[in-house]
């Protein structure tokens, strides 16, 4: 990304067609007039939201003890900020589960005031 | 598990789906990103969800799995079809009108792309570390080079950074990443992980641990450039170099073998060359999208109950459908001309403006970009086949204008 040409360049991530979008930015920051390079209406919204706010869904891991795996993966049910990633992360590890965990289980609720949920993406048994 | 649900689905009386593991997914429980199902669920789900969908689909269906079975031997000479396999209970012979291969791929490893050097702890395949991190919660190492920039290496290059590692780089041999653009930009980019395009690795050191890779720059014809070699400095190496069908089995029992997919031939019905037993999934070919593996799942049985219920082989007449212009593969690679055919393809090069055609049938399609790490899906109606008189169709890519 190159702020001061007044253009902004970035590979969209909504799909995997990878359109590559460009951008002018106008007089305010953060303003978007012009997008060029989409092939559907939501690559145009990302586009405006990613120059905005960026934000991402986030993946991970919680330990769950006495389960047949020792780790269940979770995601966020919303993105977040995407500045806050390495800092979530680090609230997501720090937790501990109890087997069974079930796909679809919140795990936490309100992940560092981002208002997203901690889901479980998996199903972990109690181990025999 | 897509086309054994399909093939219920569609009447089938009896389907088994024998699976090598505990429970069947293959490597979607360790996928934990999102991106699954886009097209074949309409929802973006992780690979575990996704796994899950289809495992609860199957088993509402009737389809009766047999998990920790590992598929030994395919049996097909005249008429029998069937296989044999490792089970819990011992040695079993699933006996079977006919057989679907959806076995995956496996990942290519150091060795493969000719990379030299002792054998210290710290070097994995992507989806080694993969299965390390995401289900069994440990790390790889934190200090990484990654080798190869395909879509795992890319994802995993994301997780080790999430993770707290230090991810130096990816190391690509060719001018373009082996990856989709969107996992280059989300997993590298985003975390501000440099890519060197164009650059080889070469020499894996340390004897007891991972010490450094040893990289050279390469010229266009992938020759190595004296005087550019340096040293990166890691403590683990992720190998990500693609992927390879699982075919032993059909190579093992005379499947006829396209050595541009590296897996069986197959026809429009995704037959192979031994009649009623099919392939699809990335043990057909390699997919960008597990949504285009589970269709070519669900084609394939179709095809299978079809020629289960009419109790007779495929009378066409098979033509082949040869690579025209910077074309690397394409599937399938026999067409009647009776059907509608979806065919999966890849370029050679990356180009742009140009038009993917079947010049037999006069058809074209405008493409912008076309790449070899994102694969070219399109379909001809059994109309626009009509016009197909004796002979090959190509594939071709041509210039605009």
């Amino acid at each position: 990304m190159n702020q001061e040409t007044g253009k902004l360049r970035m590979i969209c991530i909504v799909c995997p067609l990878g359109c590559e979008l460009e951008m002018e930015t106008g007089r305010e920051p953060k303003q978007i007039v012009n997008i060029k390079g989409s092939r559907c209406s939501k690559g145009k919204e990302y586009a405006a939201r990613e120059a905005a706010d960026p934000r991402r869904v986030l993946m991970a891991v919680v330990k769950v003890r006495d389960g047949n795996l020792p780790v269940v993966s979770v995601k966020t049910d919303e993105p977040i900020p995407k500045q806050m990633l390495l800092e979530a992360v680090r609230a997501i590890s720090k937790i501990e589960m109890e087997a069974p965990v079930k796909a679809g289980d919140i795990l936490i609720d309100n992940l560092l005031s981002t208002g997203a949920r901690v889901v479980a993406t998996n199903n972990v048994r109690k181990a025999d | 598990m897509a086309a054994a649900s399909k093939a219920r689905e569609l009447g089938a009386l009896n389907v088994v789906l024998l699976d090598e593991k505990e429970e069947p997914g293959g490597v979607l429980p360790q996928c934990i990103h999102p991106g699954f199902g886009l097209h074949y669920l309409k929802e973006d789900l992780t690979g575990p969800e996704f796994a899950i969908r289809l495992y609860e689909r199957a088993g509402s269906l009737g389809v009766k799995a047999f998990n920790s079975t590992y598929a030994m031997e395919l049996l097909a000479h005249k008429g029998r079809r069937a296989v044999r396999a490792i089970t819990p209970g011992g040695i079993t012979e699933f006996r079977s009108k006919t057989v679907i291969f959806a076995t995956g791929a496996r990942e290519r490893n150091s060795f493969e792309i000719g990379i030299v050097g002792h054998r210290p702890a710290g070097v994995y395949t992507a989806g080694e570390a993969q299965t390390m991190m995401d289900l069994h919660g440990v790390m790889p190492g934190q200090g990484v080079v990654i080798i190869g920039s395909g879509d795992v290496g890319l994802i995993m290059a994301r997780r080790l950074a999430l993770q707290g590692a230090d991810v130096k780089a990816v190391v690509e041999m060719l001018p373009y990443s082996g990856g989709l653009a969107r996992n280059v930009q989300q997993c590298l980019f985003d975390f501000g992980i440099p890519l060197y395009l164009s650059y080889k690795a070469t020499k894996i050191l340390g004897k007891r641990r991972v010490k450094a890779v040893e990289i050279v720059k390469v010229g266009d014809r992938l020759e190595e450039k004296p005087g550019t070699e340096f040293e990166m400095k890691c403590d683990t190496v992720i190998v990500s170099a693609g992927l390879t069908p699982r075919v032993e089995l059909l190579e093992k029992a005379g499947a006829r073998i396209d050595p541009a997919t590296r897996s069986a031939a197959v026809n429009e019905l995704l037959e192979t060359s031994i009649p009623r037993v099919f392939a699809a999934g990335n043990a057909l070919t390699i997919n960008d999208l597990v949504d285009y593996a589970a269709m070519q799942g669900e084609a394939a049985a179709k095809s299978a109950v079809g020629l289960t219920q009419s109790q007779r082989l495929s009378s066409d007449r098979w033509r082949p459908v040869v690579k025209g212009r910077n074309i690397g593969l394409v599937v399938p690679q026999y067409v009647s001309g009776r059907r509608e055919v979806s065919f999966y393809g890849r370029v050679r090069q990356p180009e742009e403006n140009v038009y993917l055609k079947v010049p037999e049938i006069e058809v074209e399609f405008r493409q912008l970009r076309v790449k070899p790490p994102e694969m070219l899906t399109f379909t001809i109606t059994s109309k626009k086949f009509g016009k197909l008189k004796e002979g090959k169709i190509t594939v071709t890519v041509e210039p605009r204008g």
